[in-house]
């Protein structure tokens, strides 16, 4: 062959393997998991999550998808059964091979796959608010941590409001029991004294609030300004808002911060009445950020209805997913092993206007906001903390206050006891 | 000559007092000073602003409460803004002139908090005191009275010797007391005023004693205390009251719920899975009125509910029939199969309205005249539960009414009882089942209506009541209105009285097991149908 035919024949020999590649990437695409439940009772909740996730993926494809390949959601319905997590998540990891999952909203939910997903070693991105008292290798908690949230709340009443007195309701289920304990050694090591807490759990969907309200307010005829922190869940919350309204129960005079009511949850209810009650989150839709404001104009021009709200786990959704990508990019691979190494520092924009950093306890940094309830519907924020770091295991409570986790190497531990010095064992 | 000097001197002093009485500033550089200030500095300023005595600074703080008061950013002038198209329509916080108009990126709003609500609350109370309005100075003594502070007390003495409508002087007397018990006054005066608040009683009564208790001087603290002794014997027996009332009240839920099913279930012996969702269906034809009157006839919204009954139960019924005519008249003898079919009917309404209308809660408002409530001795009735318990029971006797007094309830009555009789009595047996289970659908239709305003409007709604009907249905004894009703309220009492007591979710699970109990000792509920109908 003279030199011109090796020259030829290499040119169509690269022409070939050029096509073969682009076709090769046309077809491969990168799976992603979507677990949320799309019915049963947690649909009202997790519905929007999974929209989120969908937008998240559409709007990264826009912009070239990750390593040059397409993400392909894969949406799986668990329909708010907690076993069912389970198998879905199996599915997910074993028959379609996704490279991460971003899902489940009750902690029963997240207890019942994390199993799976140290079994199969794979990953997942939590983007709810919960209790703490958990670090698993493999999954990221982007929602906030008690101290991200519950503390700051109760920090800001006592402050801004002088109150003394406090009223945790909550429902009966794990988040609000844990929460409330926490709260509880929080209160009583700042010196409230136990009188002067009343803790008051009601079933999942409880309609009648008509009891606890008026004991709300016995409770609050002590003489000393009282304030109520509630957990409640879901469902229950809009007759217990309708119920404060019409016993006429102010803002001006006892307070409820809520953990768990947030745009999407104010949805179903007239806010008129409930206008100065407040909620903390890391996140509102009324923050004033430009990042915000184009996340809310692409949010809705991708659901198509410009009167859905954002809310804070959607934006948890949001920095979970984007540090997920991040690190997948500085892996250059979607292997488990490499991610979970490279996502350890990694720091993507949050909503708020900062940044959020993934610490080496698989929590992340976001700042605590407290809003109080506008007529709209909306919150108008009063107080905006600096960065707080998720403590997952609080330093409030006997059984976790010695314990840390770090999952960089040499430690690559869940749940380290500085006390004694020992990792006691994986974490869960 | 000196007459001409006390003259002048008396003329100087009768020219300066309303000077004097508005403090001598202007409250105009104080409000824009708001603009700027952070919570802190903005109670301040709210304090010195009270102090002018101004009342033209009412719509001010007014908007500034509403969260109406914004600062425009070019020259740090605060405006009342009221939204208007495109942007803001500009008043002037002290004239209430019109000044012009603004776009929105123009203007910054002056947040507000609840401890500033608190502050104008009070400042407002004091402005409007001397109000000519009788209901606004009743709202300003109301004010004082929940917000007191030692320095409207003086303004509450003035007000209070000029009052001349009796309502209004009672609210001011004890709007006084409270403020004398935290000024510096006598101990003689403040034992008066112990003894003001003790007549006035009820919660807010011990509320004020127990605050002012903590740093009274110590010759009053047994007054305080035999007061407070004294309401909280009294307020105990009005609890039980109250505790009656909101077990009658929760049990006019039950009955309202549980009364459509006493006709499916109890009287024609269908396990109907999907009663729940016809409630919801009722609950949401709420919700599609609402918003339709909410577009188009803002005017009408205090009738919607009106509207909305005619129309759920119109709704629900149909739903109904076309259930009862599709699945459920190939299944009659057959229970299990019937309770599988209609399972499976209500994941398929519940779907189907998540799909058209969304996963989420839907708005329904309470039309004013269900919303708040009274008091009513040492109790707080709420309109929303005293009308949905006037309106179960009013359902309840249209319901007795139409079984008892009309051909079509003989004719449901002679099919349930034996139903080749009434066959071969010329009654086309198929036509009334099929209406007896319309009939029971659209009463649970019209109980989603009622439902909706105390209640989430989601696709979920259903399931919450599935359960609590079918057990007061079970209790009151299958096949009998008069046990529905007695269960219902029985229940109610029963788990009204046991949440205090041991907790909502301990109350929930005993009352189960109370009724489990009761079972065992009578298979058939409380009222027990006699004679063929049971053997058959």
């Amino acid at each position: 062959m003279t030199f011109k035919a090796h020259l030829i024949s290499a040119f169509l020999a690269g022409a070939l393997a050029t096509t073969a590649m682009t076709t090769a990437f046309a077809e491969d695409t990168i799976k992603v998991g979507v677990l949320h439940s799309l019915s049963g009772t947690m649909a009202i909740s997790e519905t929007t999550l999974k929209d989120t996730m969908l937008f998240l993926i559409e709007e990264q494809n826009k912009k070239g998808g990750v390593l040059g390949k397409k993400l392909e959601a894969v949406v799986v319905d668990p329909a708010s059964d907690w076993p069912l997590f389970a198998e879905k998540a199996r599915e997910l990891i074993e028959k379609d091979k996704v490279a991460a999952v971003f899902g489940c909203w009750t902690s029963s939910s997240r207890k019942s796959v994390l199993p799976v997903f140290e079994e199969l070693n794979s990953i997942l991105f939590y983007p709810v608010q919960y209790e703490g008292e958990e670090s698993s290798r493999n999954i990221f908690y982007t929602g906030a941590a008690p101290n991200q949230q519950a503390i700051p709340a109760v920090d800001y009443l006592a402050e801004n409001e002088g109150v003394e007195r406090w009223v945790l309701a909550g429902t009966d289920y794990v988040y609000p029991q844990t929460t409330n304990k926490i709260l509880k050694a929080y209160l009583m090591s700042k010196g409230v004294k136990e009188e002067d807490i009343m803790i008051n759990y009601t079933p999942f969907g409880h309609s009648d609030w008509q009891t606890i309200v008026s004991d709300i307010k016995k409770f609050g005829s002590a003489g000393k300004k009282t304030a109520v922190v509630s957990t409640i869940n879901g469902d229950a919350n809009v007759p217990f808002y309708k119920e404060l309204a019409n016993q006429g129960i102010k803002a001006e005079d006892i307070p409820v911060v809520a953990f768990s009511v947030g745009e999407e949850e104010l949805a179903g209810l007239d806010t008129g009445p409930l206008v100065g009650h407040l909620a903390a989150w890391n996140y509102f839709q009324s923050v004033d950020t430009e990042v915000n404001a184009e996340f809310i104009k692409e949010w809705h021009a991708f659901i198509k209805n410009d009167k859905r709200v954002t809310n804070d786990p959607m934006e948890a959704a949001y920095i979970g997913f984007n540090a997920w990508v991040k690190a997948v990019e500085a892996a250059g691979t979607t292997e488990t092993d490499e991610v979970l190494d490279s996502i350890i520092g990694v720091s993507v924009p949050n909503l708020s206007g900062g940044y959020s950093t993934v610490m080496p306890n698989h929590h992340i940094t976001k700042p605590v906001l407290i809003g109080e309830i506008q007529a709209d519907g909306q919150f108008e924020i009063v107080q905006q903390t600096a960065q707080v770091v998720g403590d997952e295991w609080s330093d409030y409570l006997p059984d976790s206050k010695d314990l840390i986790s770090d999952w960089r190497k040499p430690m690559s531990c869940g749940n380290f006891n500085v006390a004694t010095g020992k990792c006691g064992g994986k974490g869960s | 000559m000196i007459q001409r000097l006390f003259q002048v001197i008396w003329l100087m002093l009768v020219l300066a007092t309303p000077a004097f009485a508005q403090g001598g500033a202007d409250p105009k550089p104080l409000i824009d000073q708001l603009g700027s200030a952070n919570f802190k500095q903005a109670e301040d300023i709210l304090g010195q602003i009270a102090a002018t005595g101004d009342t033209r600074v009412v719509p001010a703080l007014e908007a500034f409460a509403e969260g109406d008061l914004y600062l425009r950013k070019a020259d740090n002038a605060v405006f009342i803004a009221r939204s208007a198209s495109g942007g803001f329509d500009l008043v002037d916080p002290l004239t209430g002139e019109s000044a012009g108009t603004a776009a929105k990126a123009e203007m910054t709003k002056i947040k507000v908090n609840n401890t500033l609500r608190r502050a104008i609350r009070s400042a407002l109370g004091g402005l409007t005191l001397l109000s000519p309005d009788r209901d606004v100075r009743l709202a300003a003594a109301e004010s004082v009275l929940k917000s007191p502070s030692a320095d409207n007390l003086a303004l509450v003495e003035t007000a209070l010797a000029k009052e001349t409508d009796p309502a209004v002087k009672i609210r001011m007397e004890e709007a006084r007391a409270v403020s004398v018990l935290i000024s510096d006054r006598s101990v003689e005066d403040k034992r008066q005023a112990v003894a003001t608040i003790k007549n006035f009683g009820g919660r807010e009564a011990i509320s004020i004693l127990s605050g002012a208790a903590a740093n009274a001087d110590p010759a009053l603290a047994d007054d305080i205390n035999s007061a407070i002794a004294s309401i909280q014997s009294e307020q105990e027996l009005w609890d039980v009251a109250q505790n009656v009332w909101y077990g009658l009240s929760l049990g006019s839920v039950l009955l309202l719920a549980a009364i459509g099913l006493a006709i499916t279930f109890g009287v024609m012996g269908i396990i109907n899975m999907a009663h729940g969702e016809m409630v919801m269906l009722g609950a949401y034809t709420t919700f599609v009125v609402q918003e339709v009157i909410r577009t188009s006839f803002p005017g009408l919204f205090d009738w919607s509910l009106m509207i909305a009954l005619p129309l759920a139960f119109l709704v629900t019924g149909a739903v109904g029939l076309v259930i009862e005519r599709g699945v459920i008249r190939f299944l009659y003898g057959r229970p299990l199969e019937t309770l599988l079919a209609t399972w499976g009917i209500s994941l398929i309404l519940q779907q189907a309205i998540r799909t058209l209308f969304g996963p989420t809660n839907q708005e329904v408002g309470n039309p004013s005249w269900m919303s708040g409530s009274f008091p009513l001795g040492g109790m707080t009735i709420t309109y929303n539960r005293m009308w949905i318990i006037a309106f179960s029971l009013s359902v309840f006797v249209a319901l007795l009414v139409l079984l008892k007094r009309t051909p079509f309830g003989l004719q449901m009555r002679a099919v349930t009882q034996n139903r080749k009789m009434a066959a071969s009595m010329g009654i086309r047996t198929p036509w009334v089942d099929a209406f007896t289970f319309a009939l029971g659908s659209g009463i649970a239709g019209i109980a989603g209506v009622a439902l909706s305003q105390i209640d989430n409007v989601s696709p979920n709604l259903g399931q919450a009541y599935i359960i609590d009907s079918f057990m007061v249905v079970v209790f009151g004894g299958v096949g009998n209105l008069w046990g529905t009703f007695v269960g219902a309220l029985t229940l109610g009492v029963l788990n009204k009285f046991l949440e205090p007591w041991v907790g909502a979710v301990l109350g929930k699970i005993l009352v189960l097991v109370l009724i489990i109990l009761f079972i065992q000792k009578r298979p058939r509920g409380l009222f027990a149908l006699k004679g063929r109908a049971v053997e058959a």
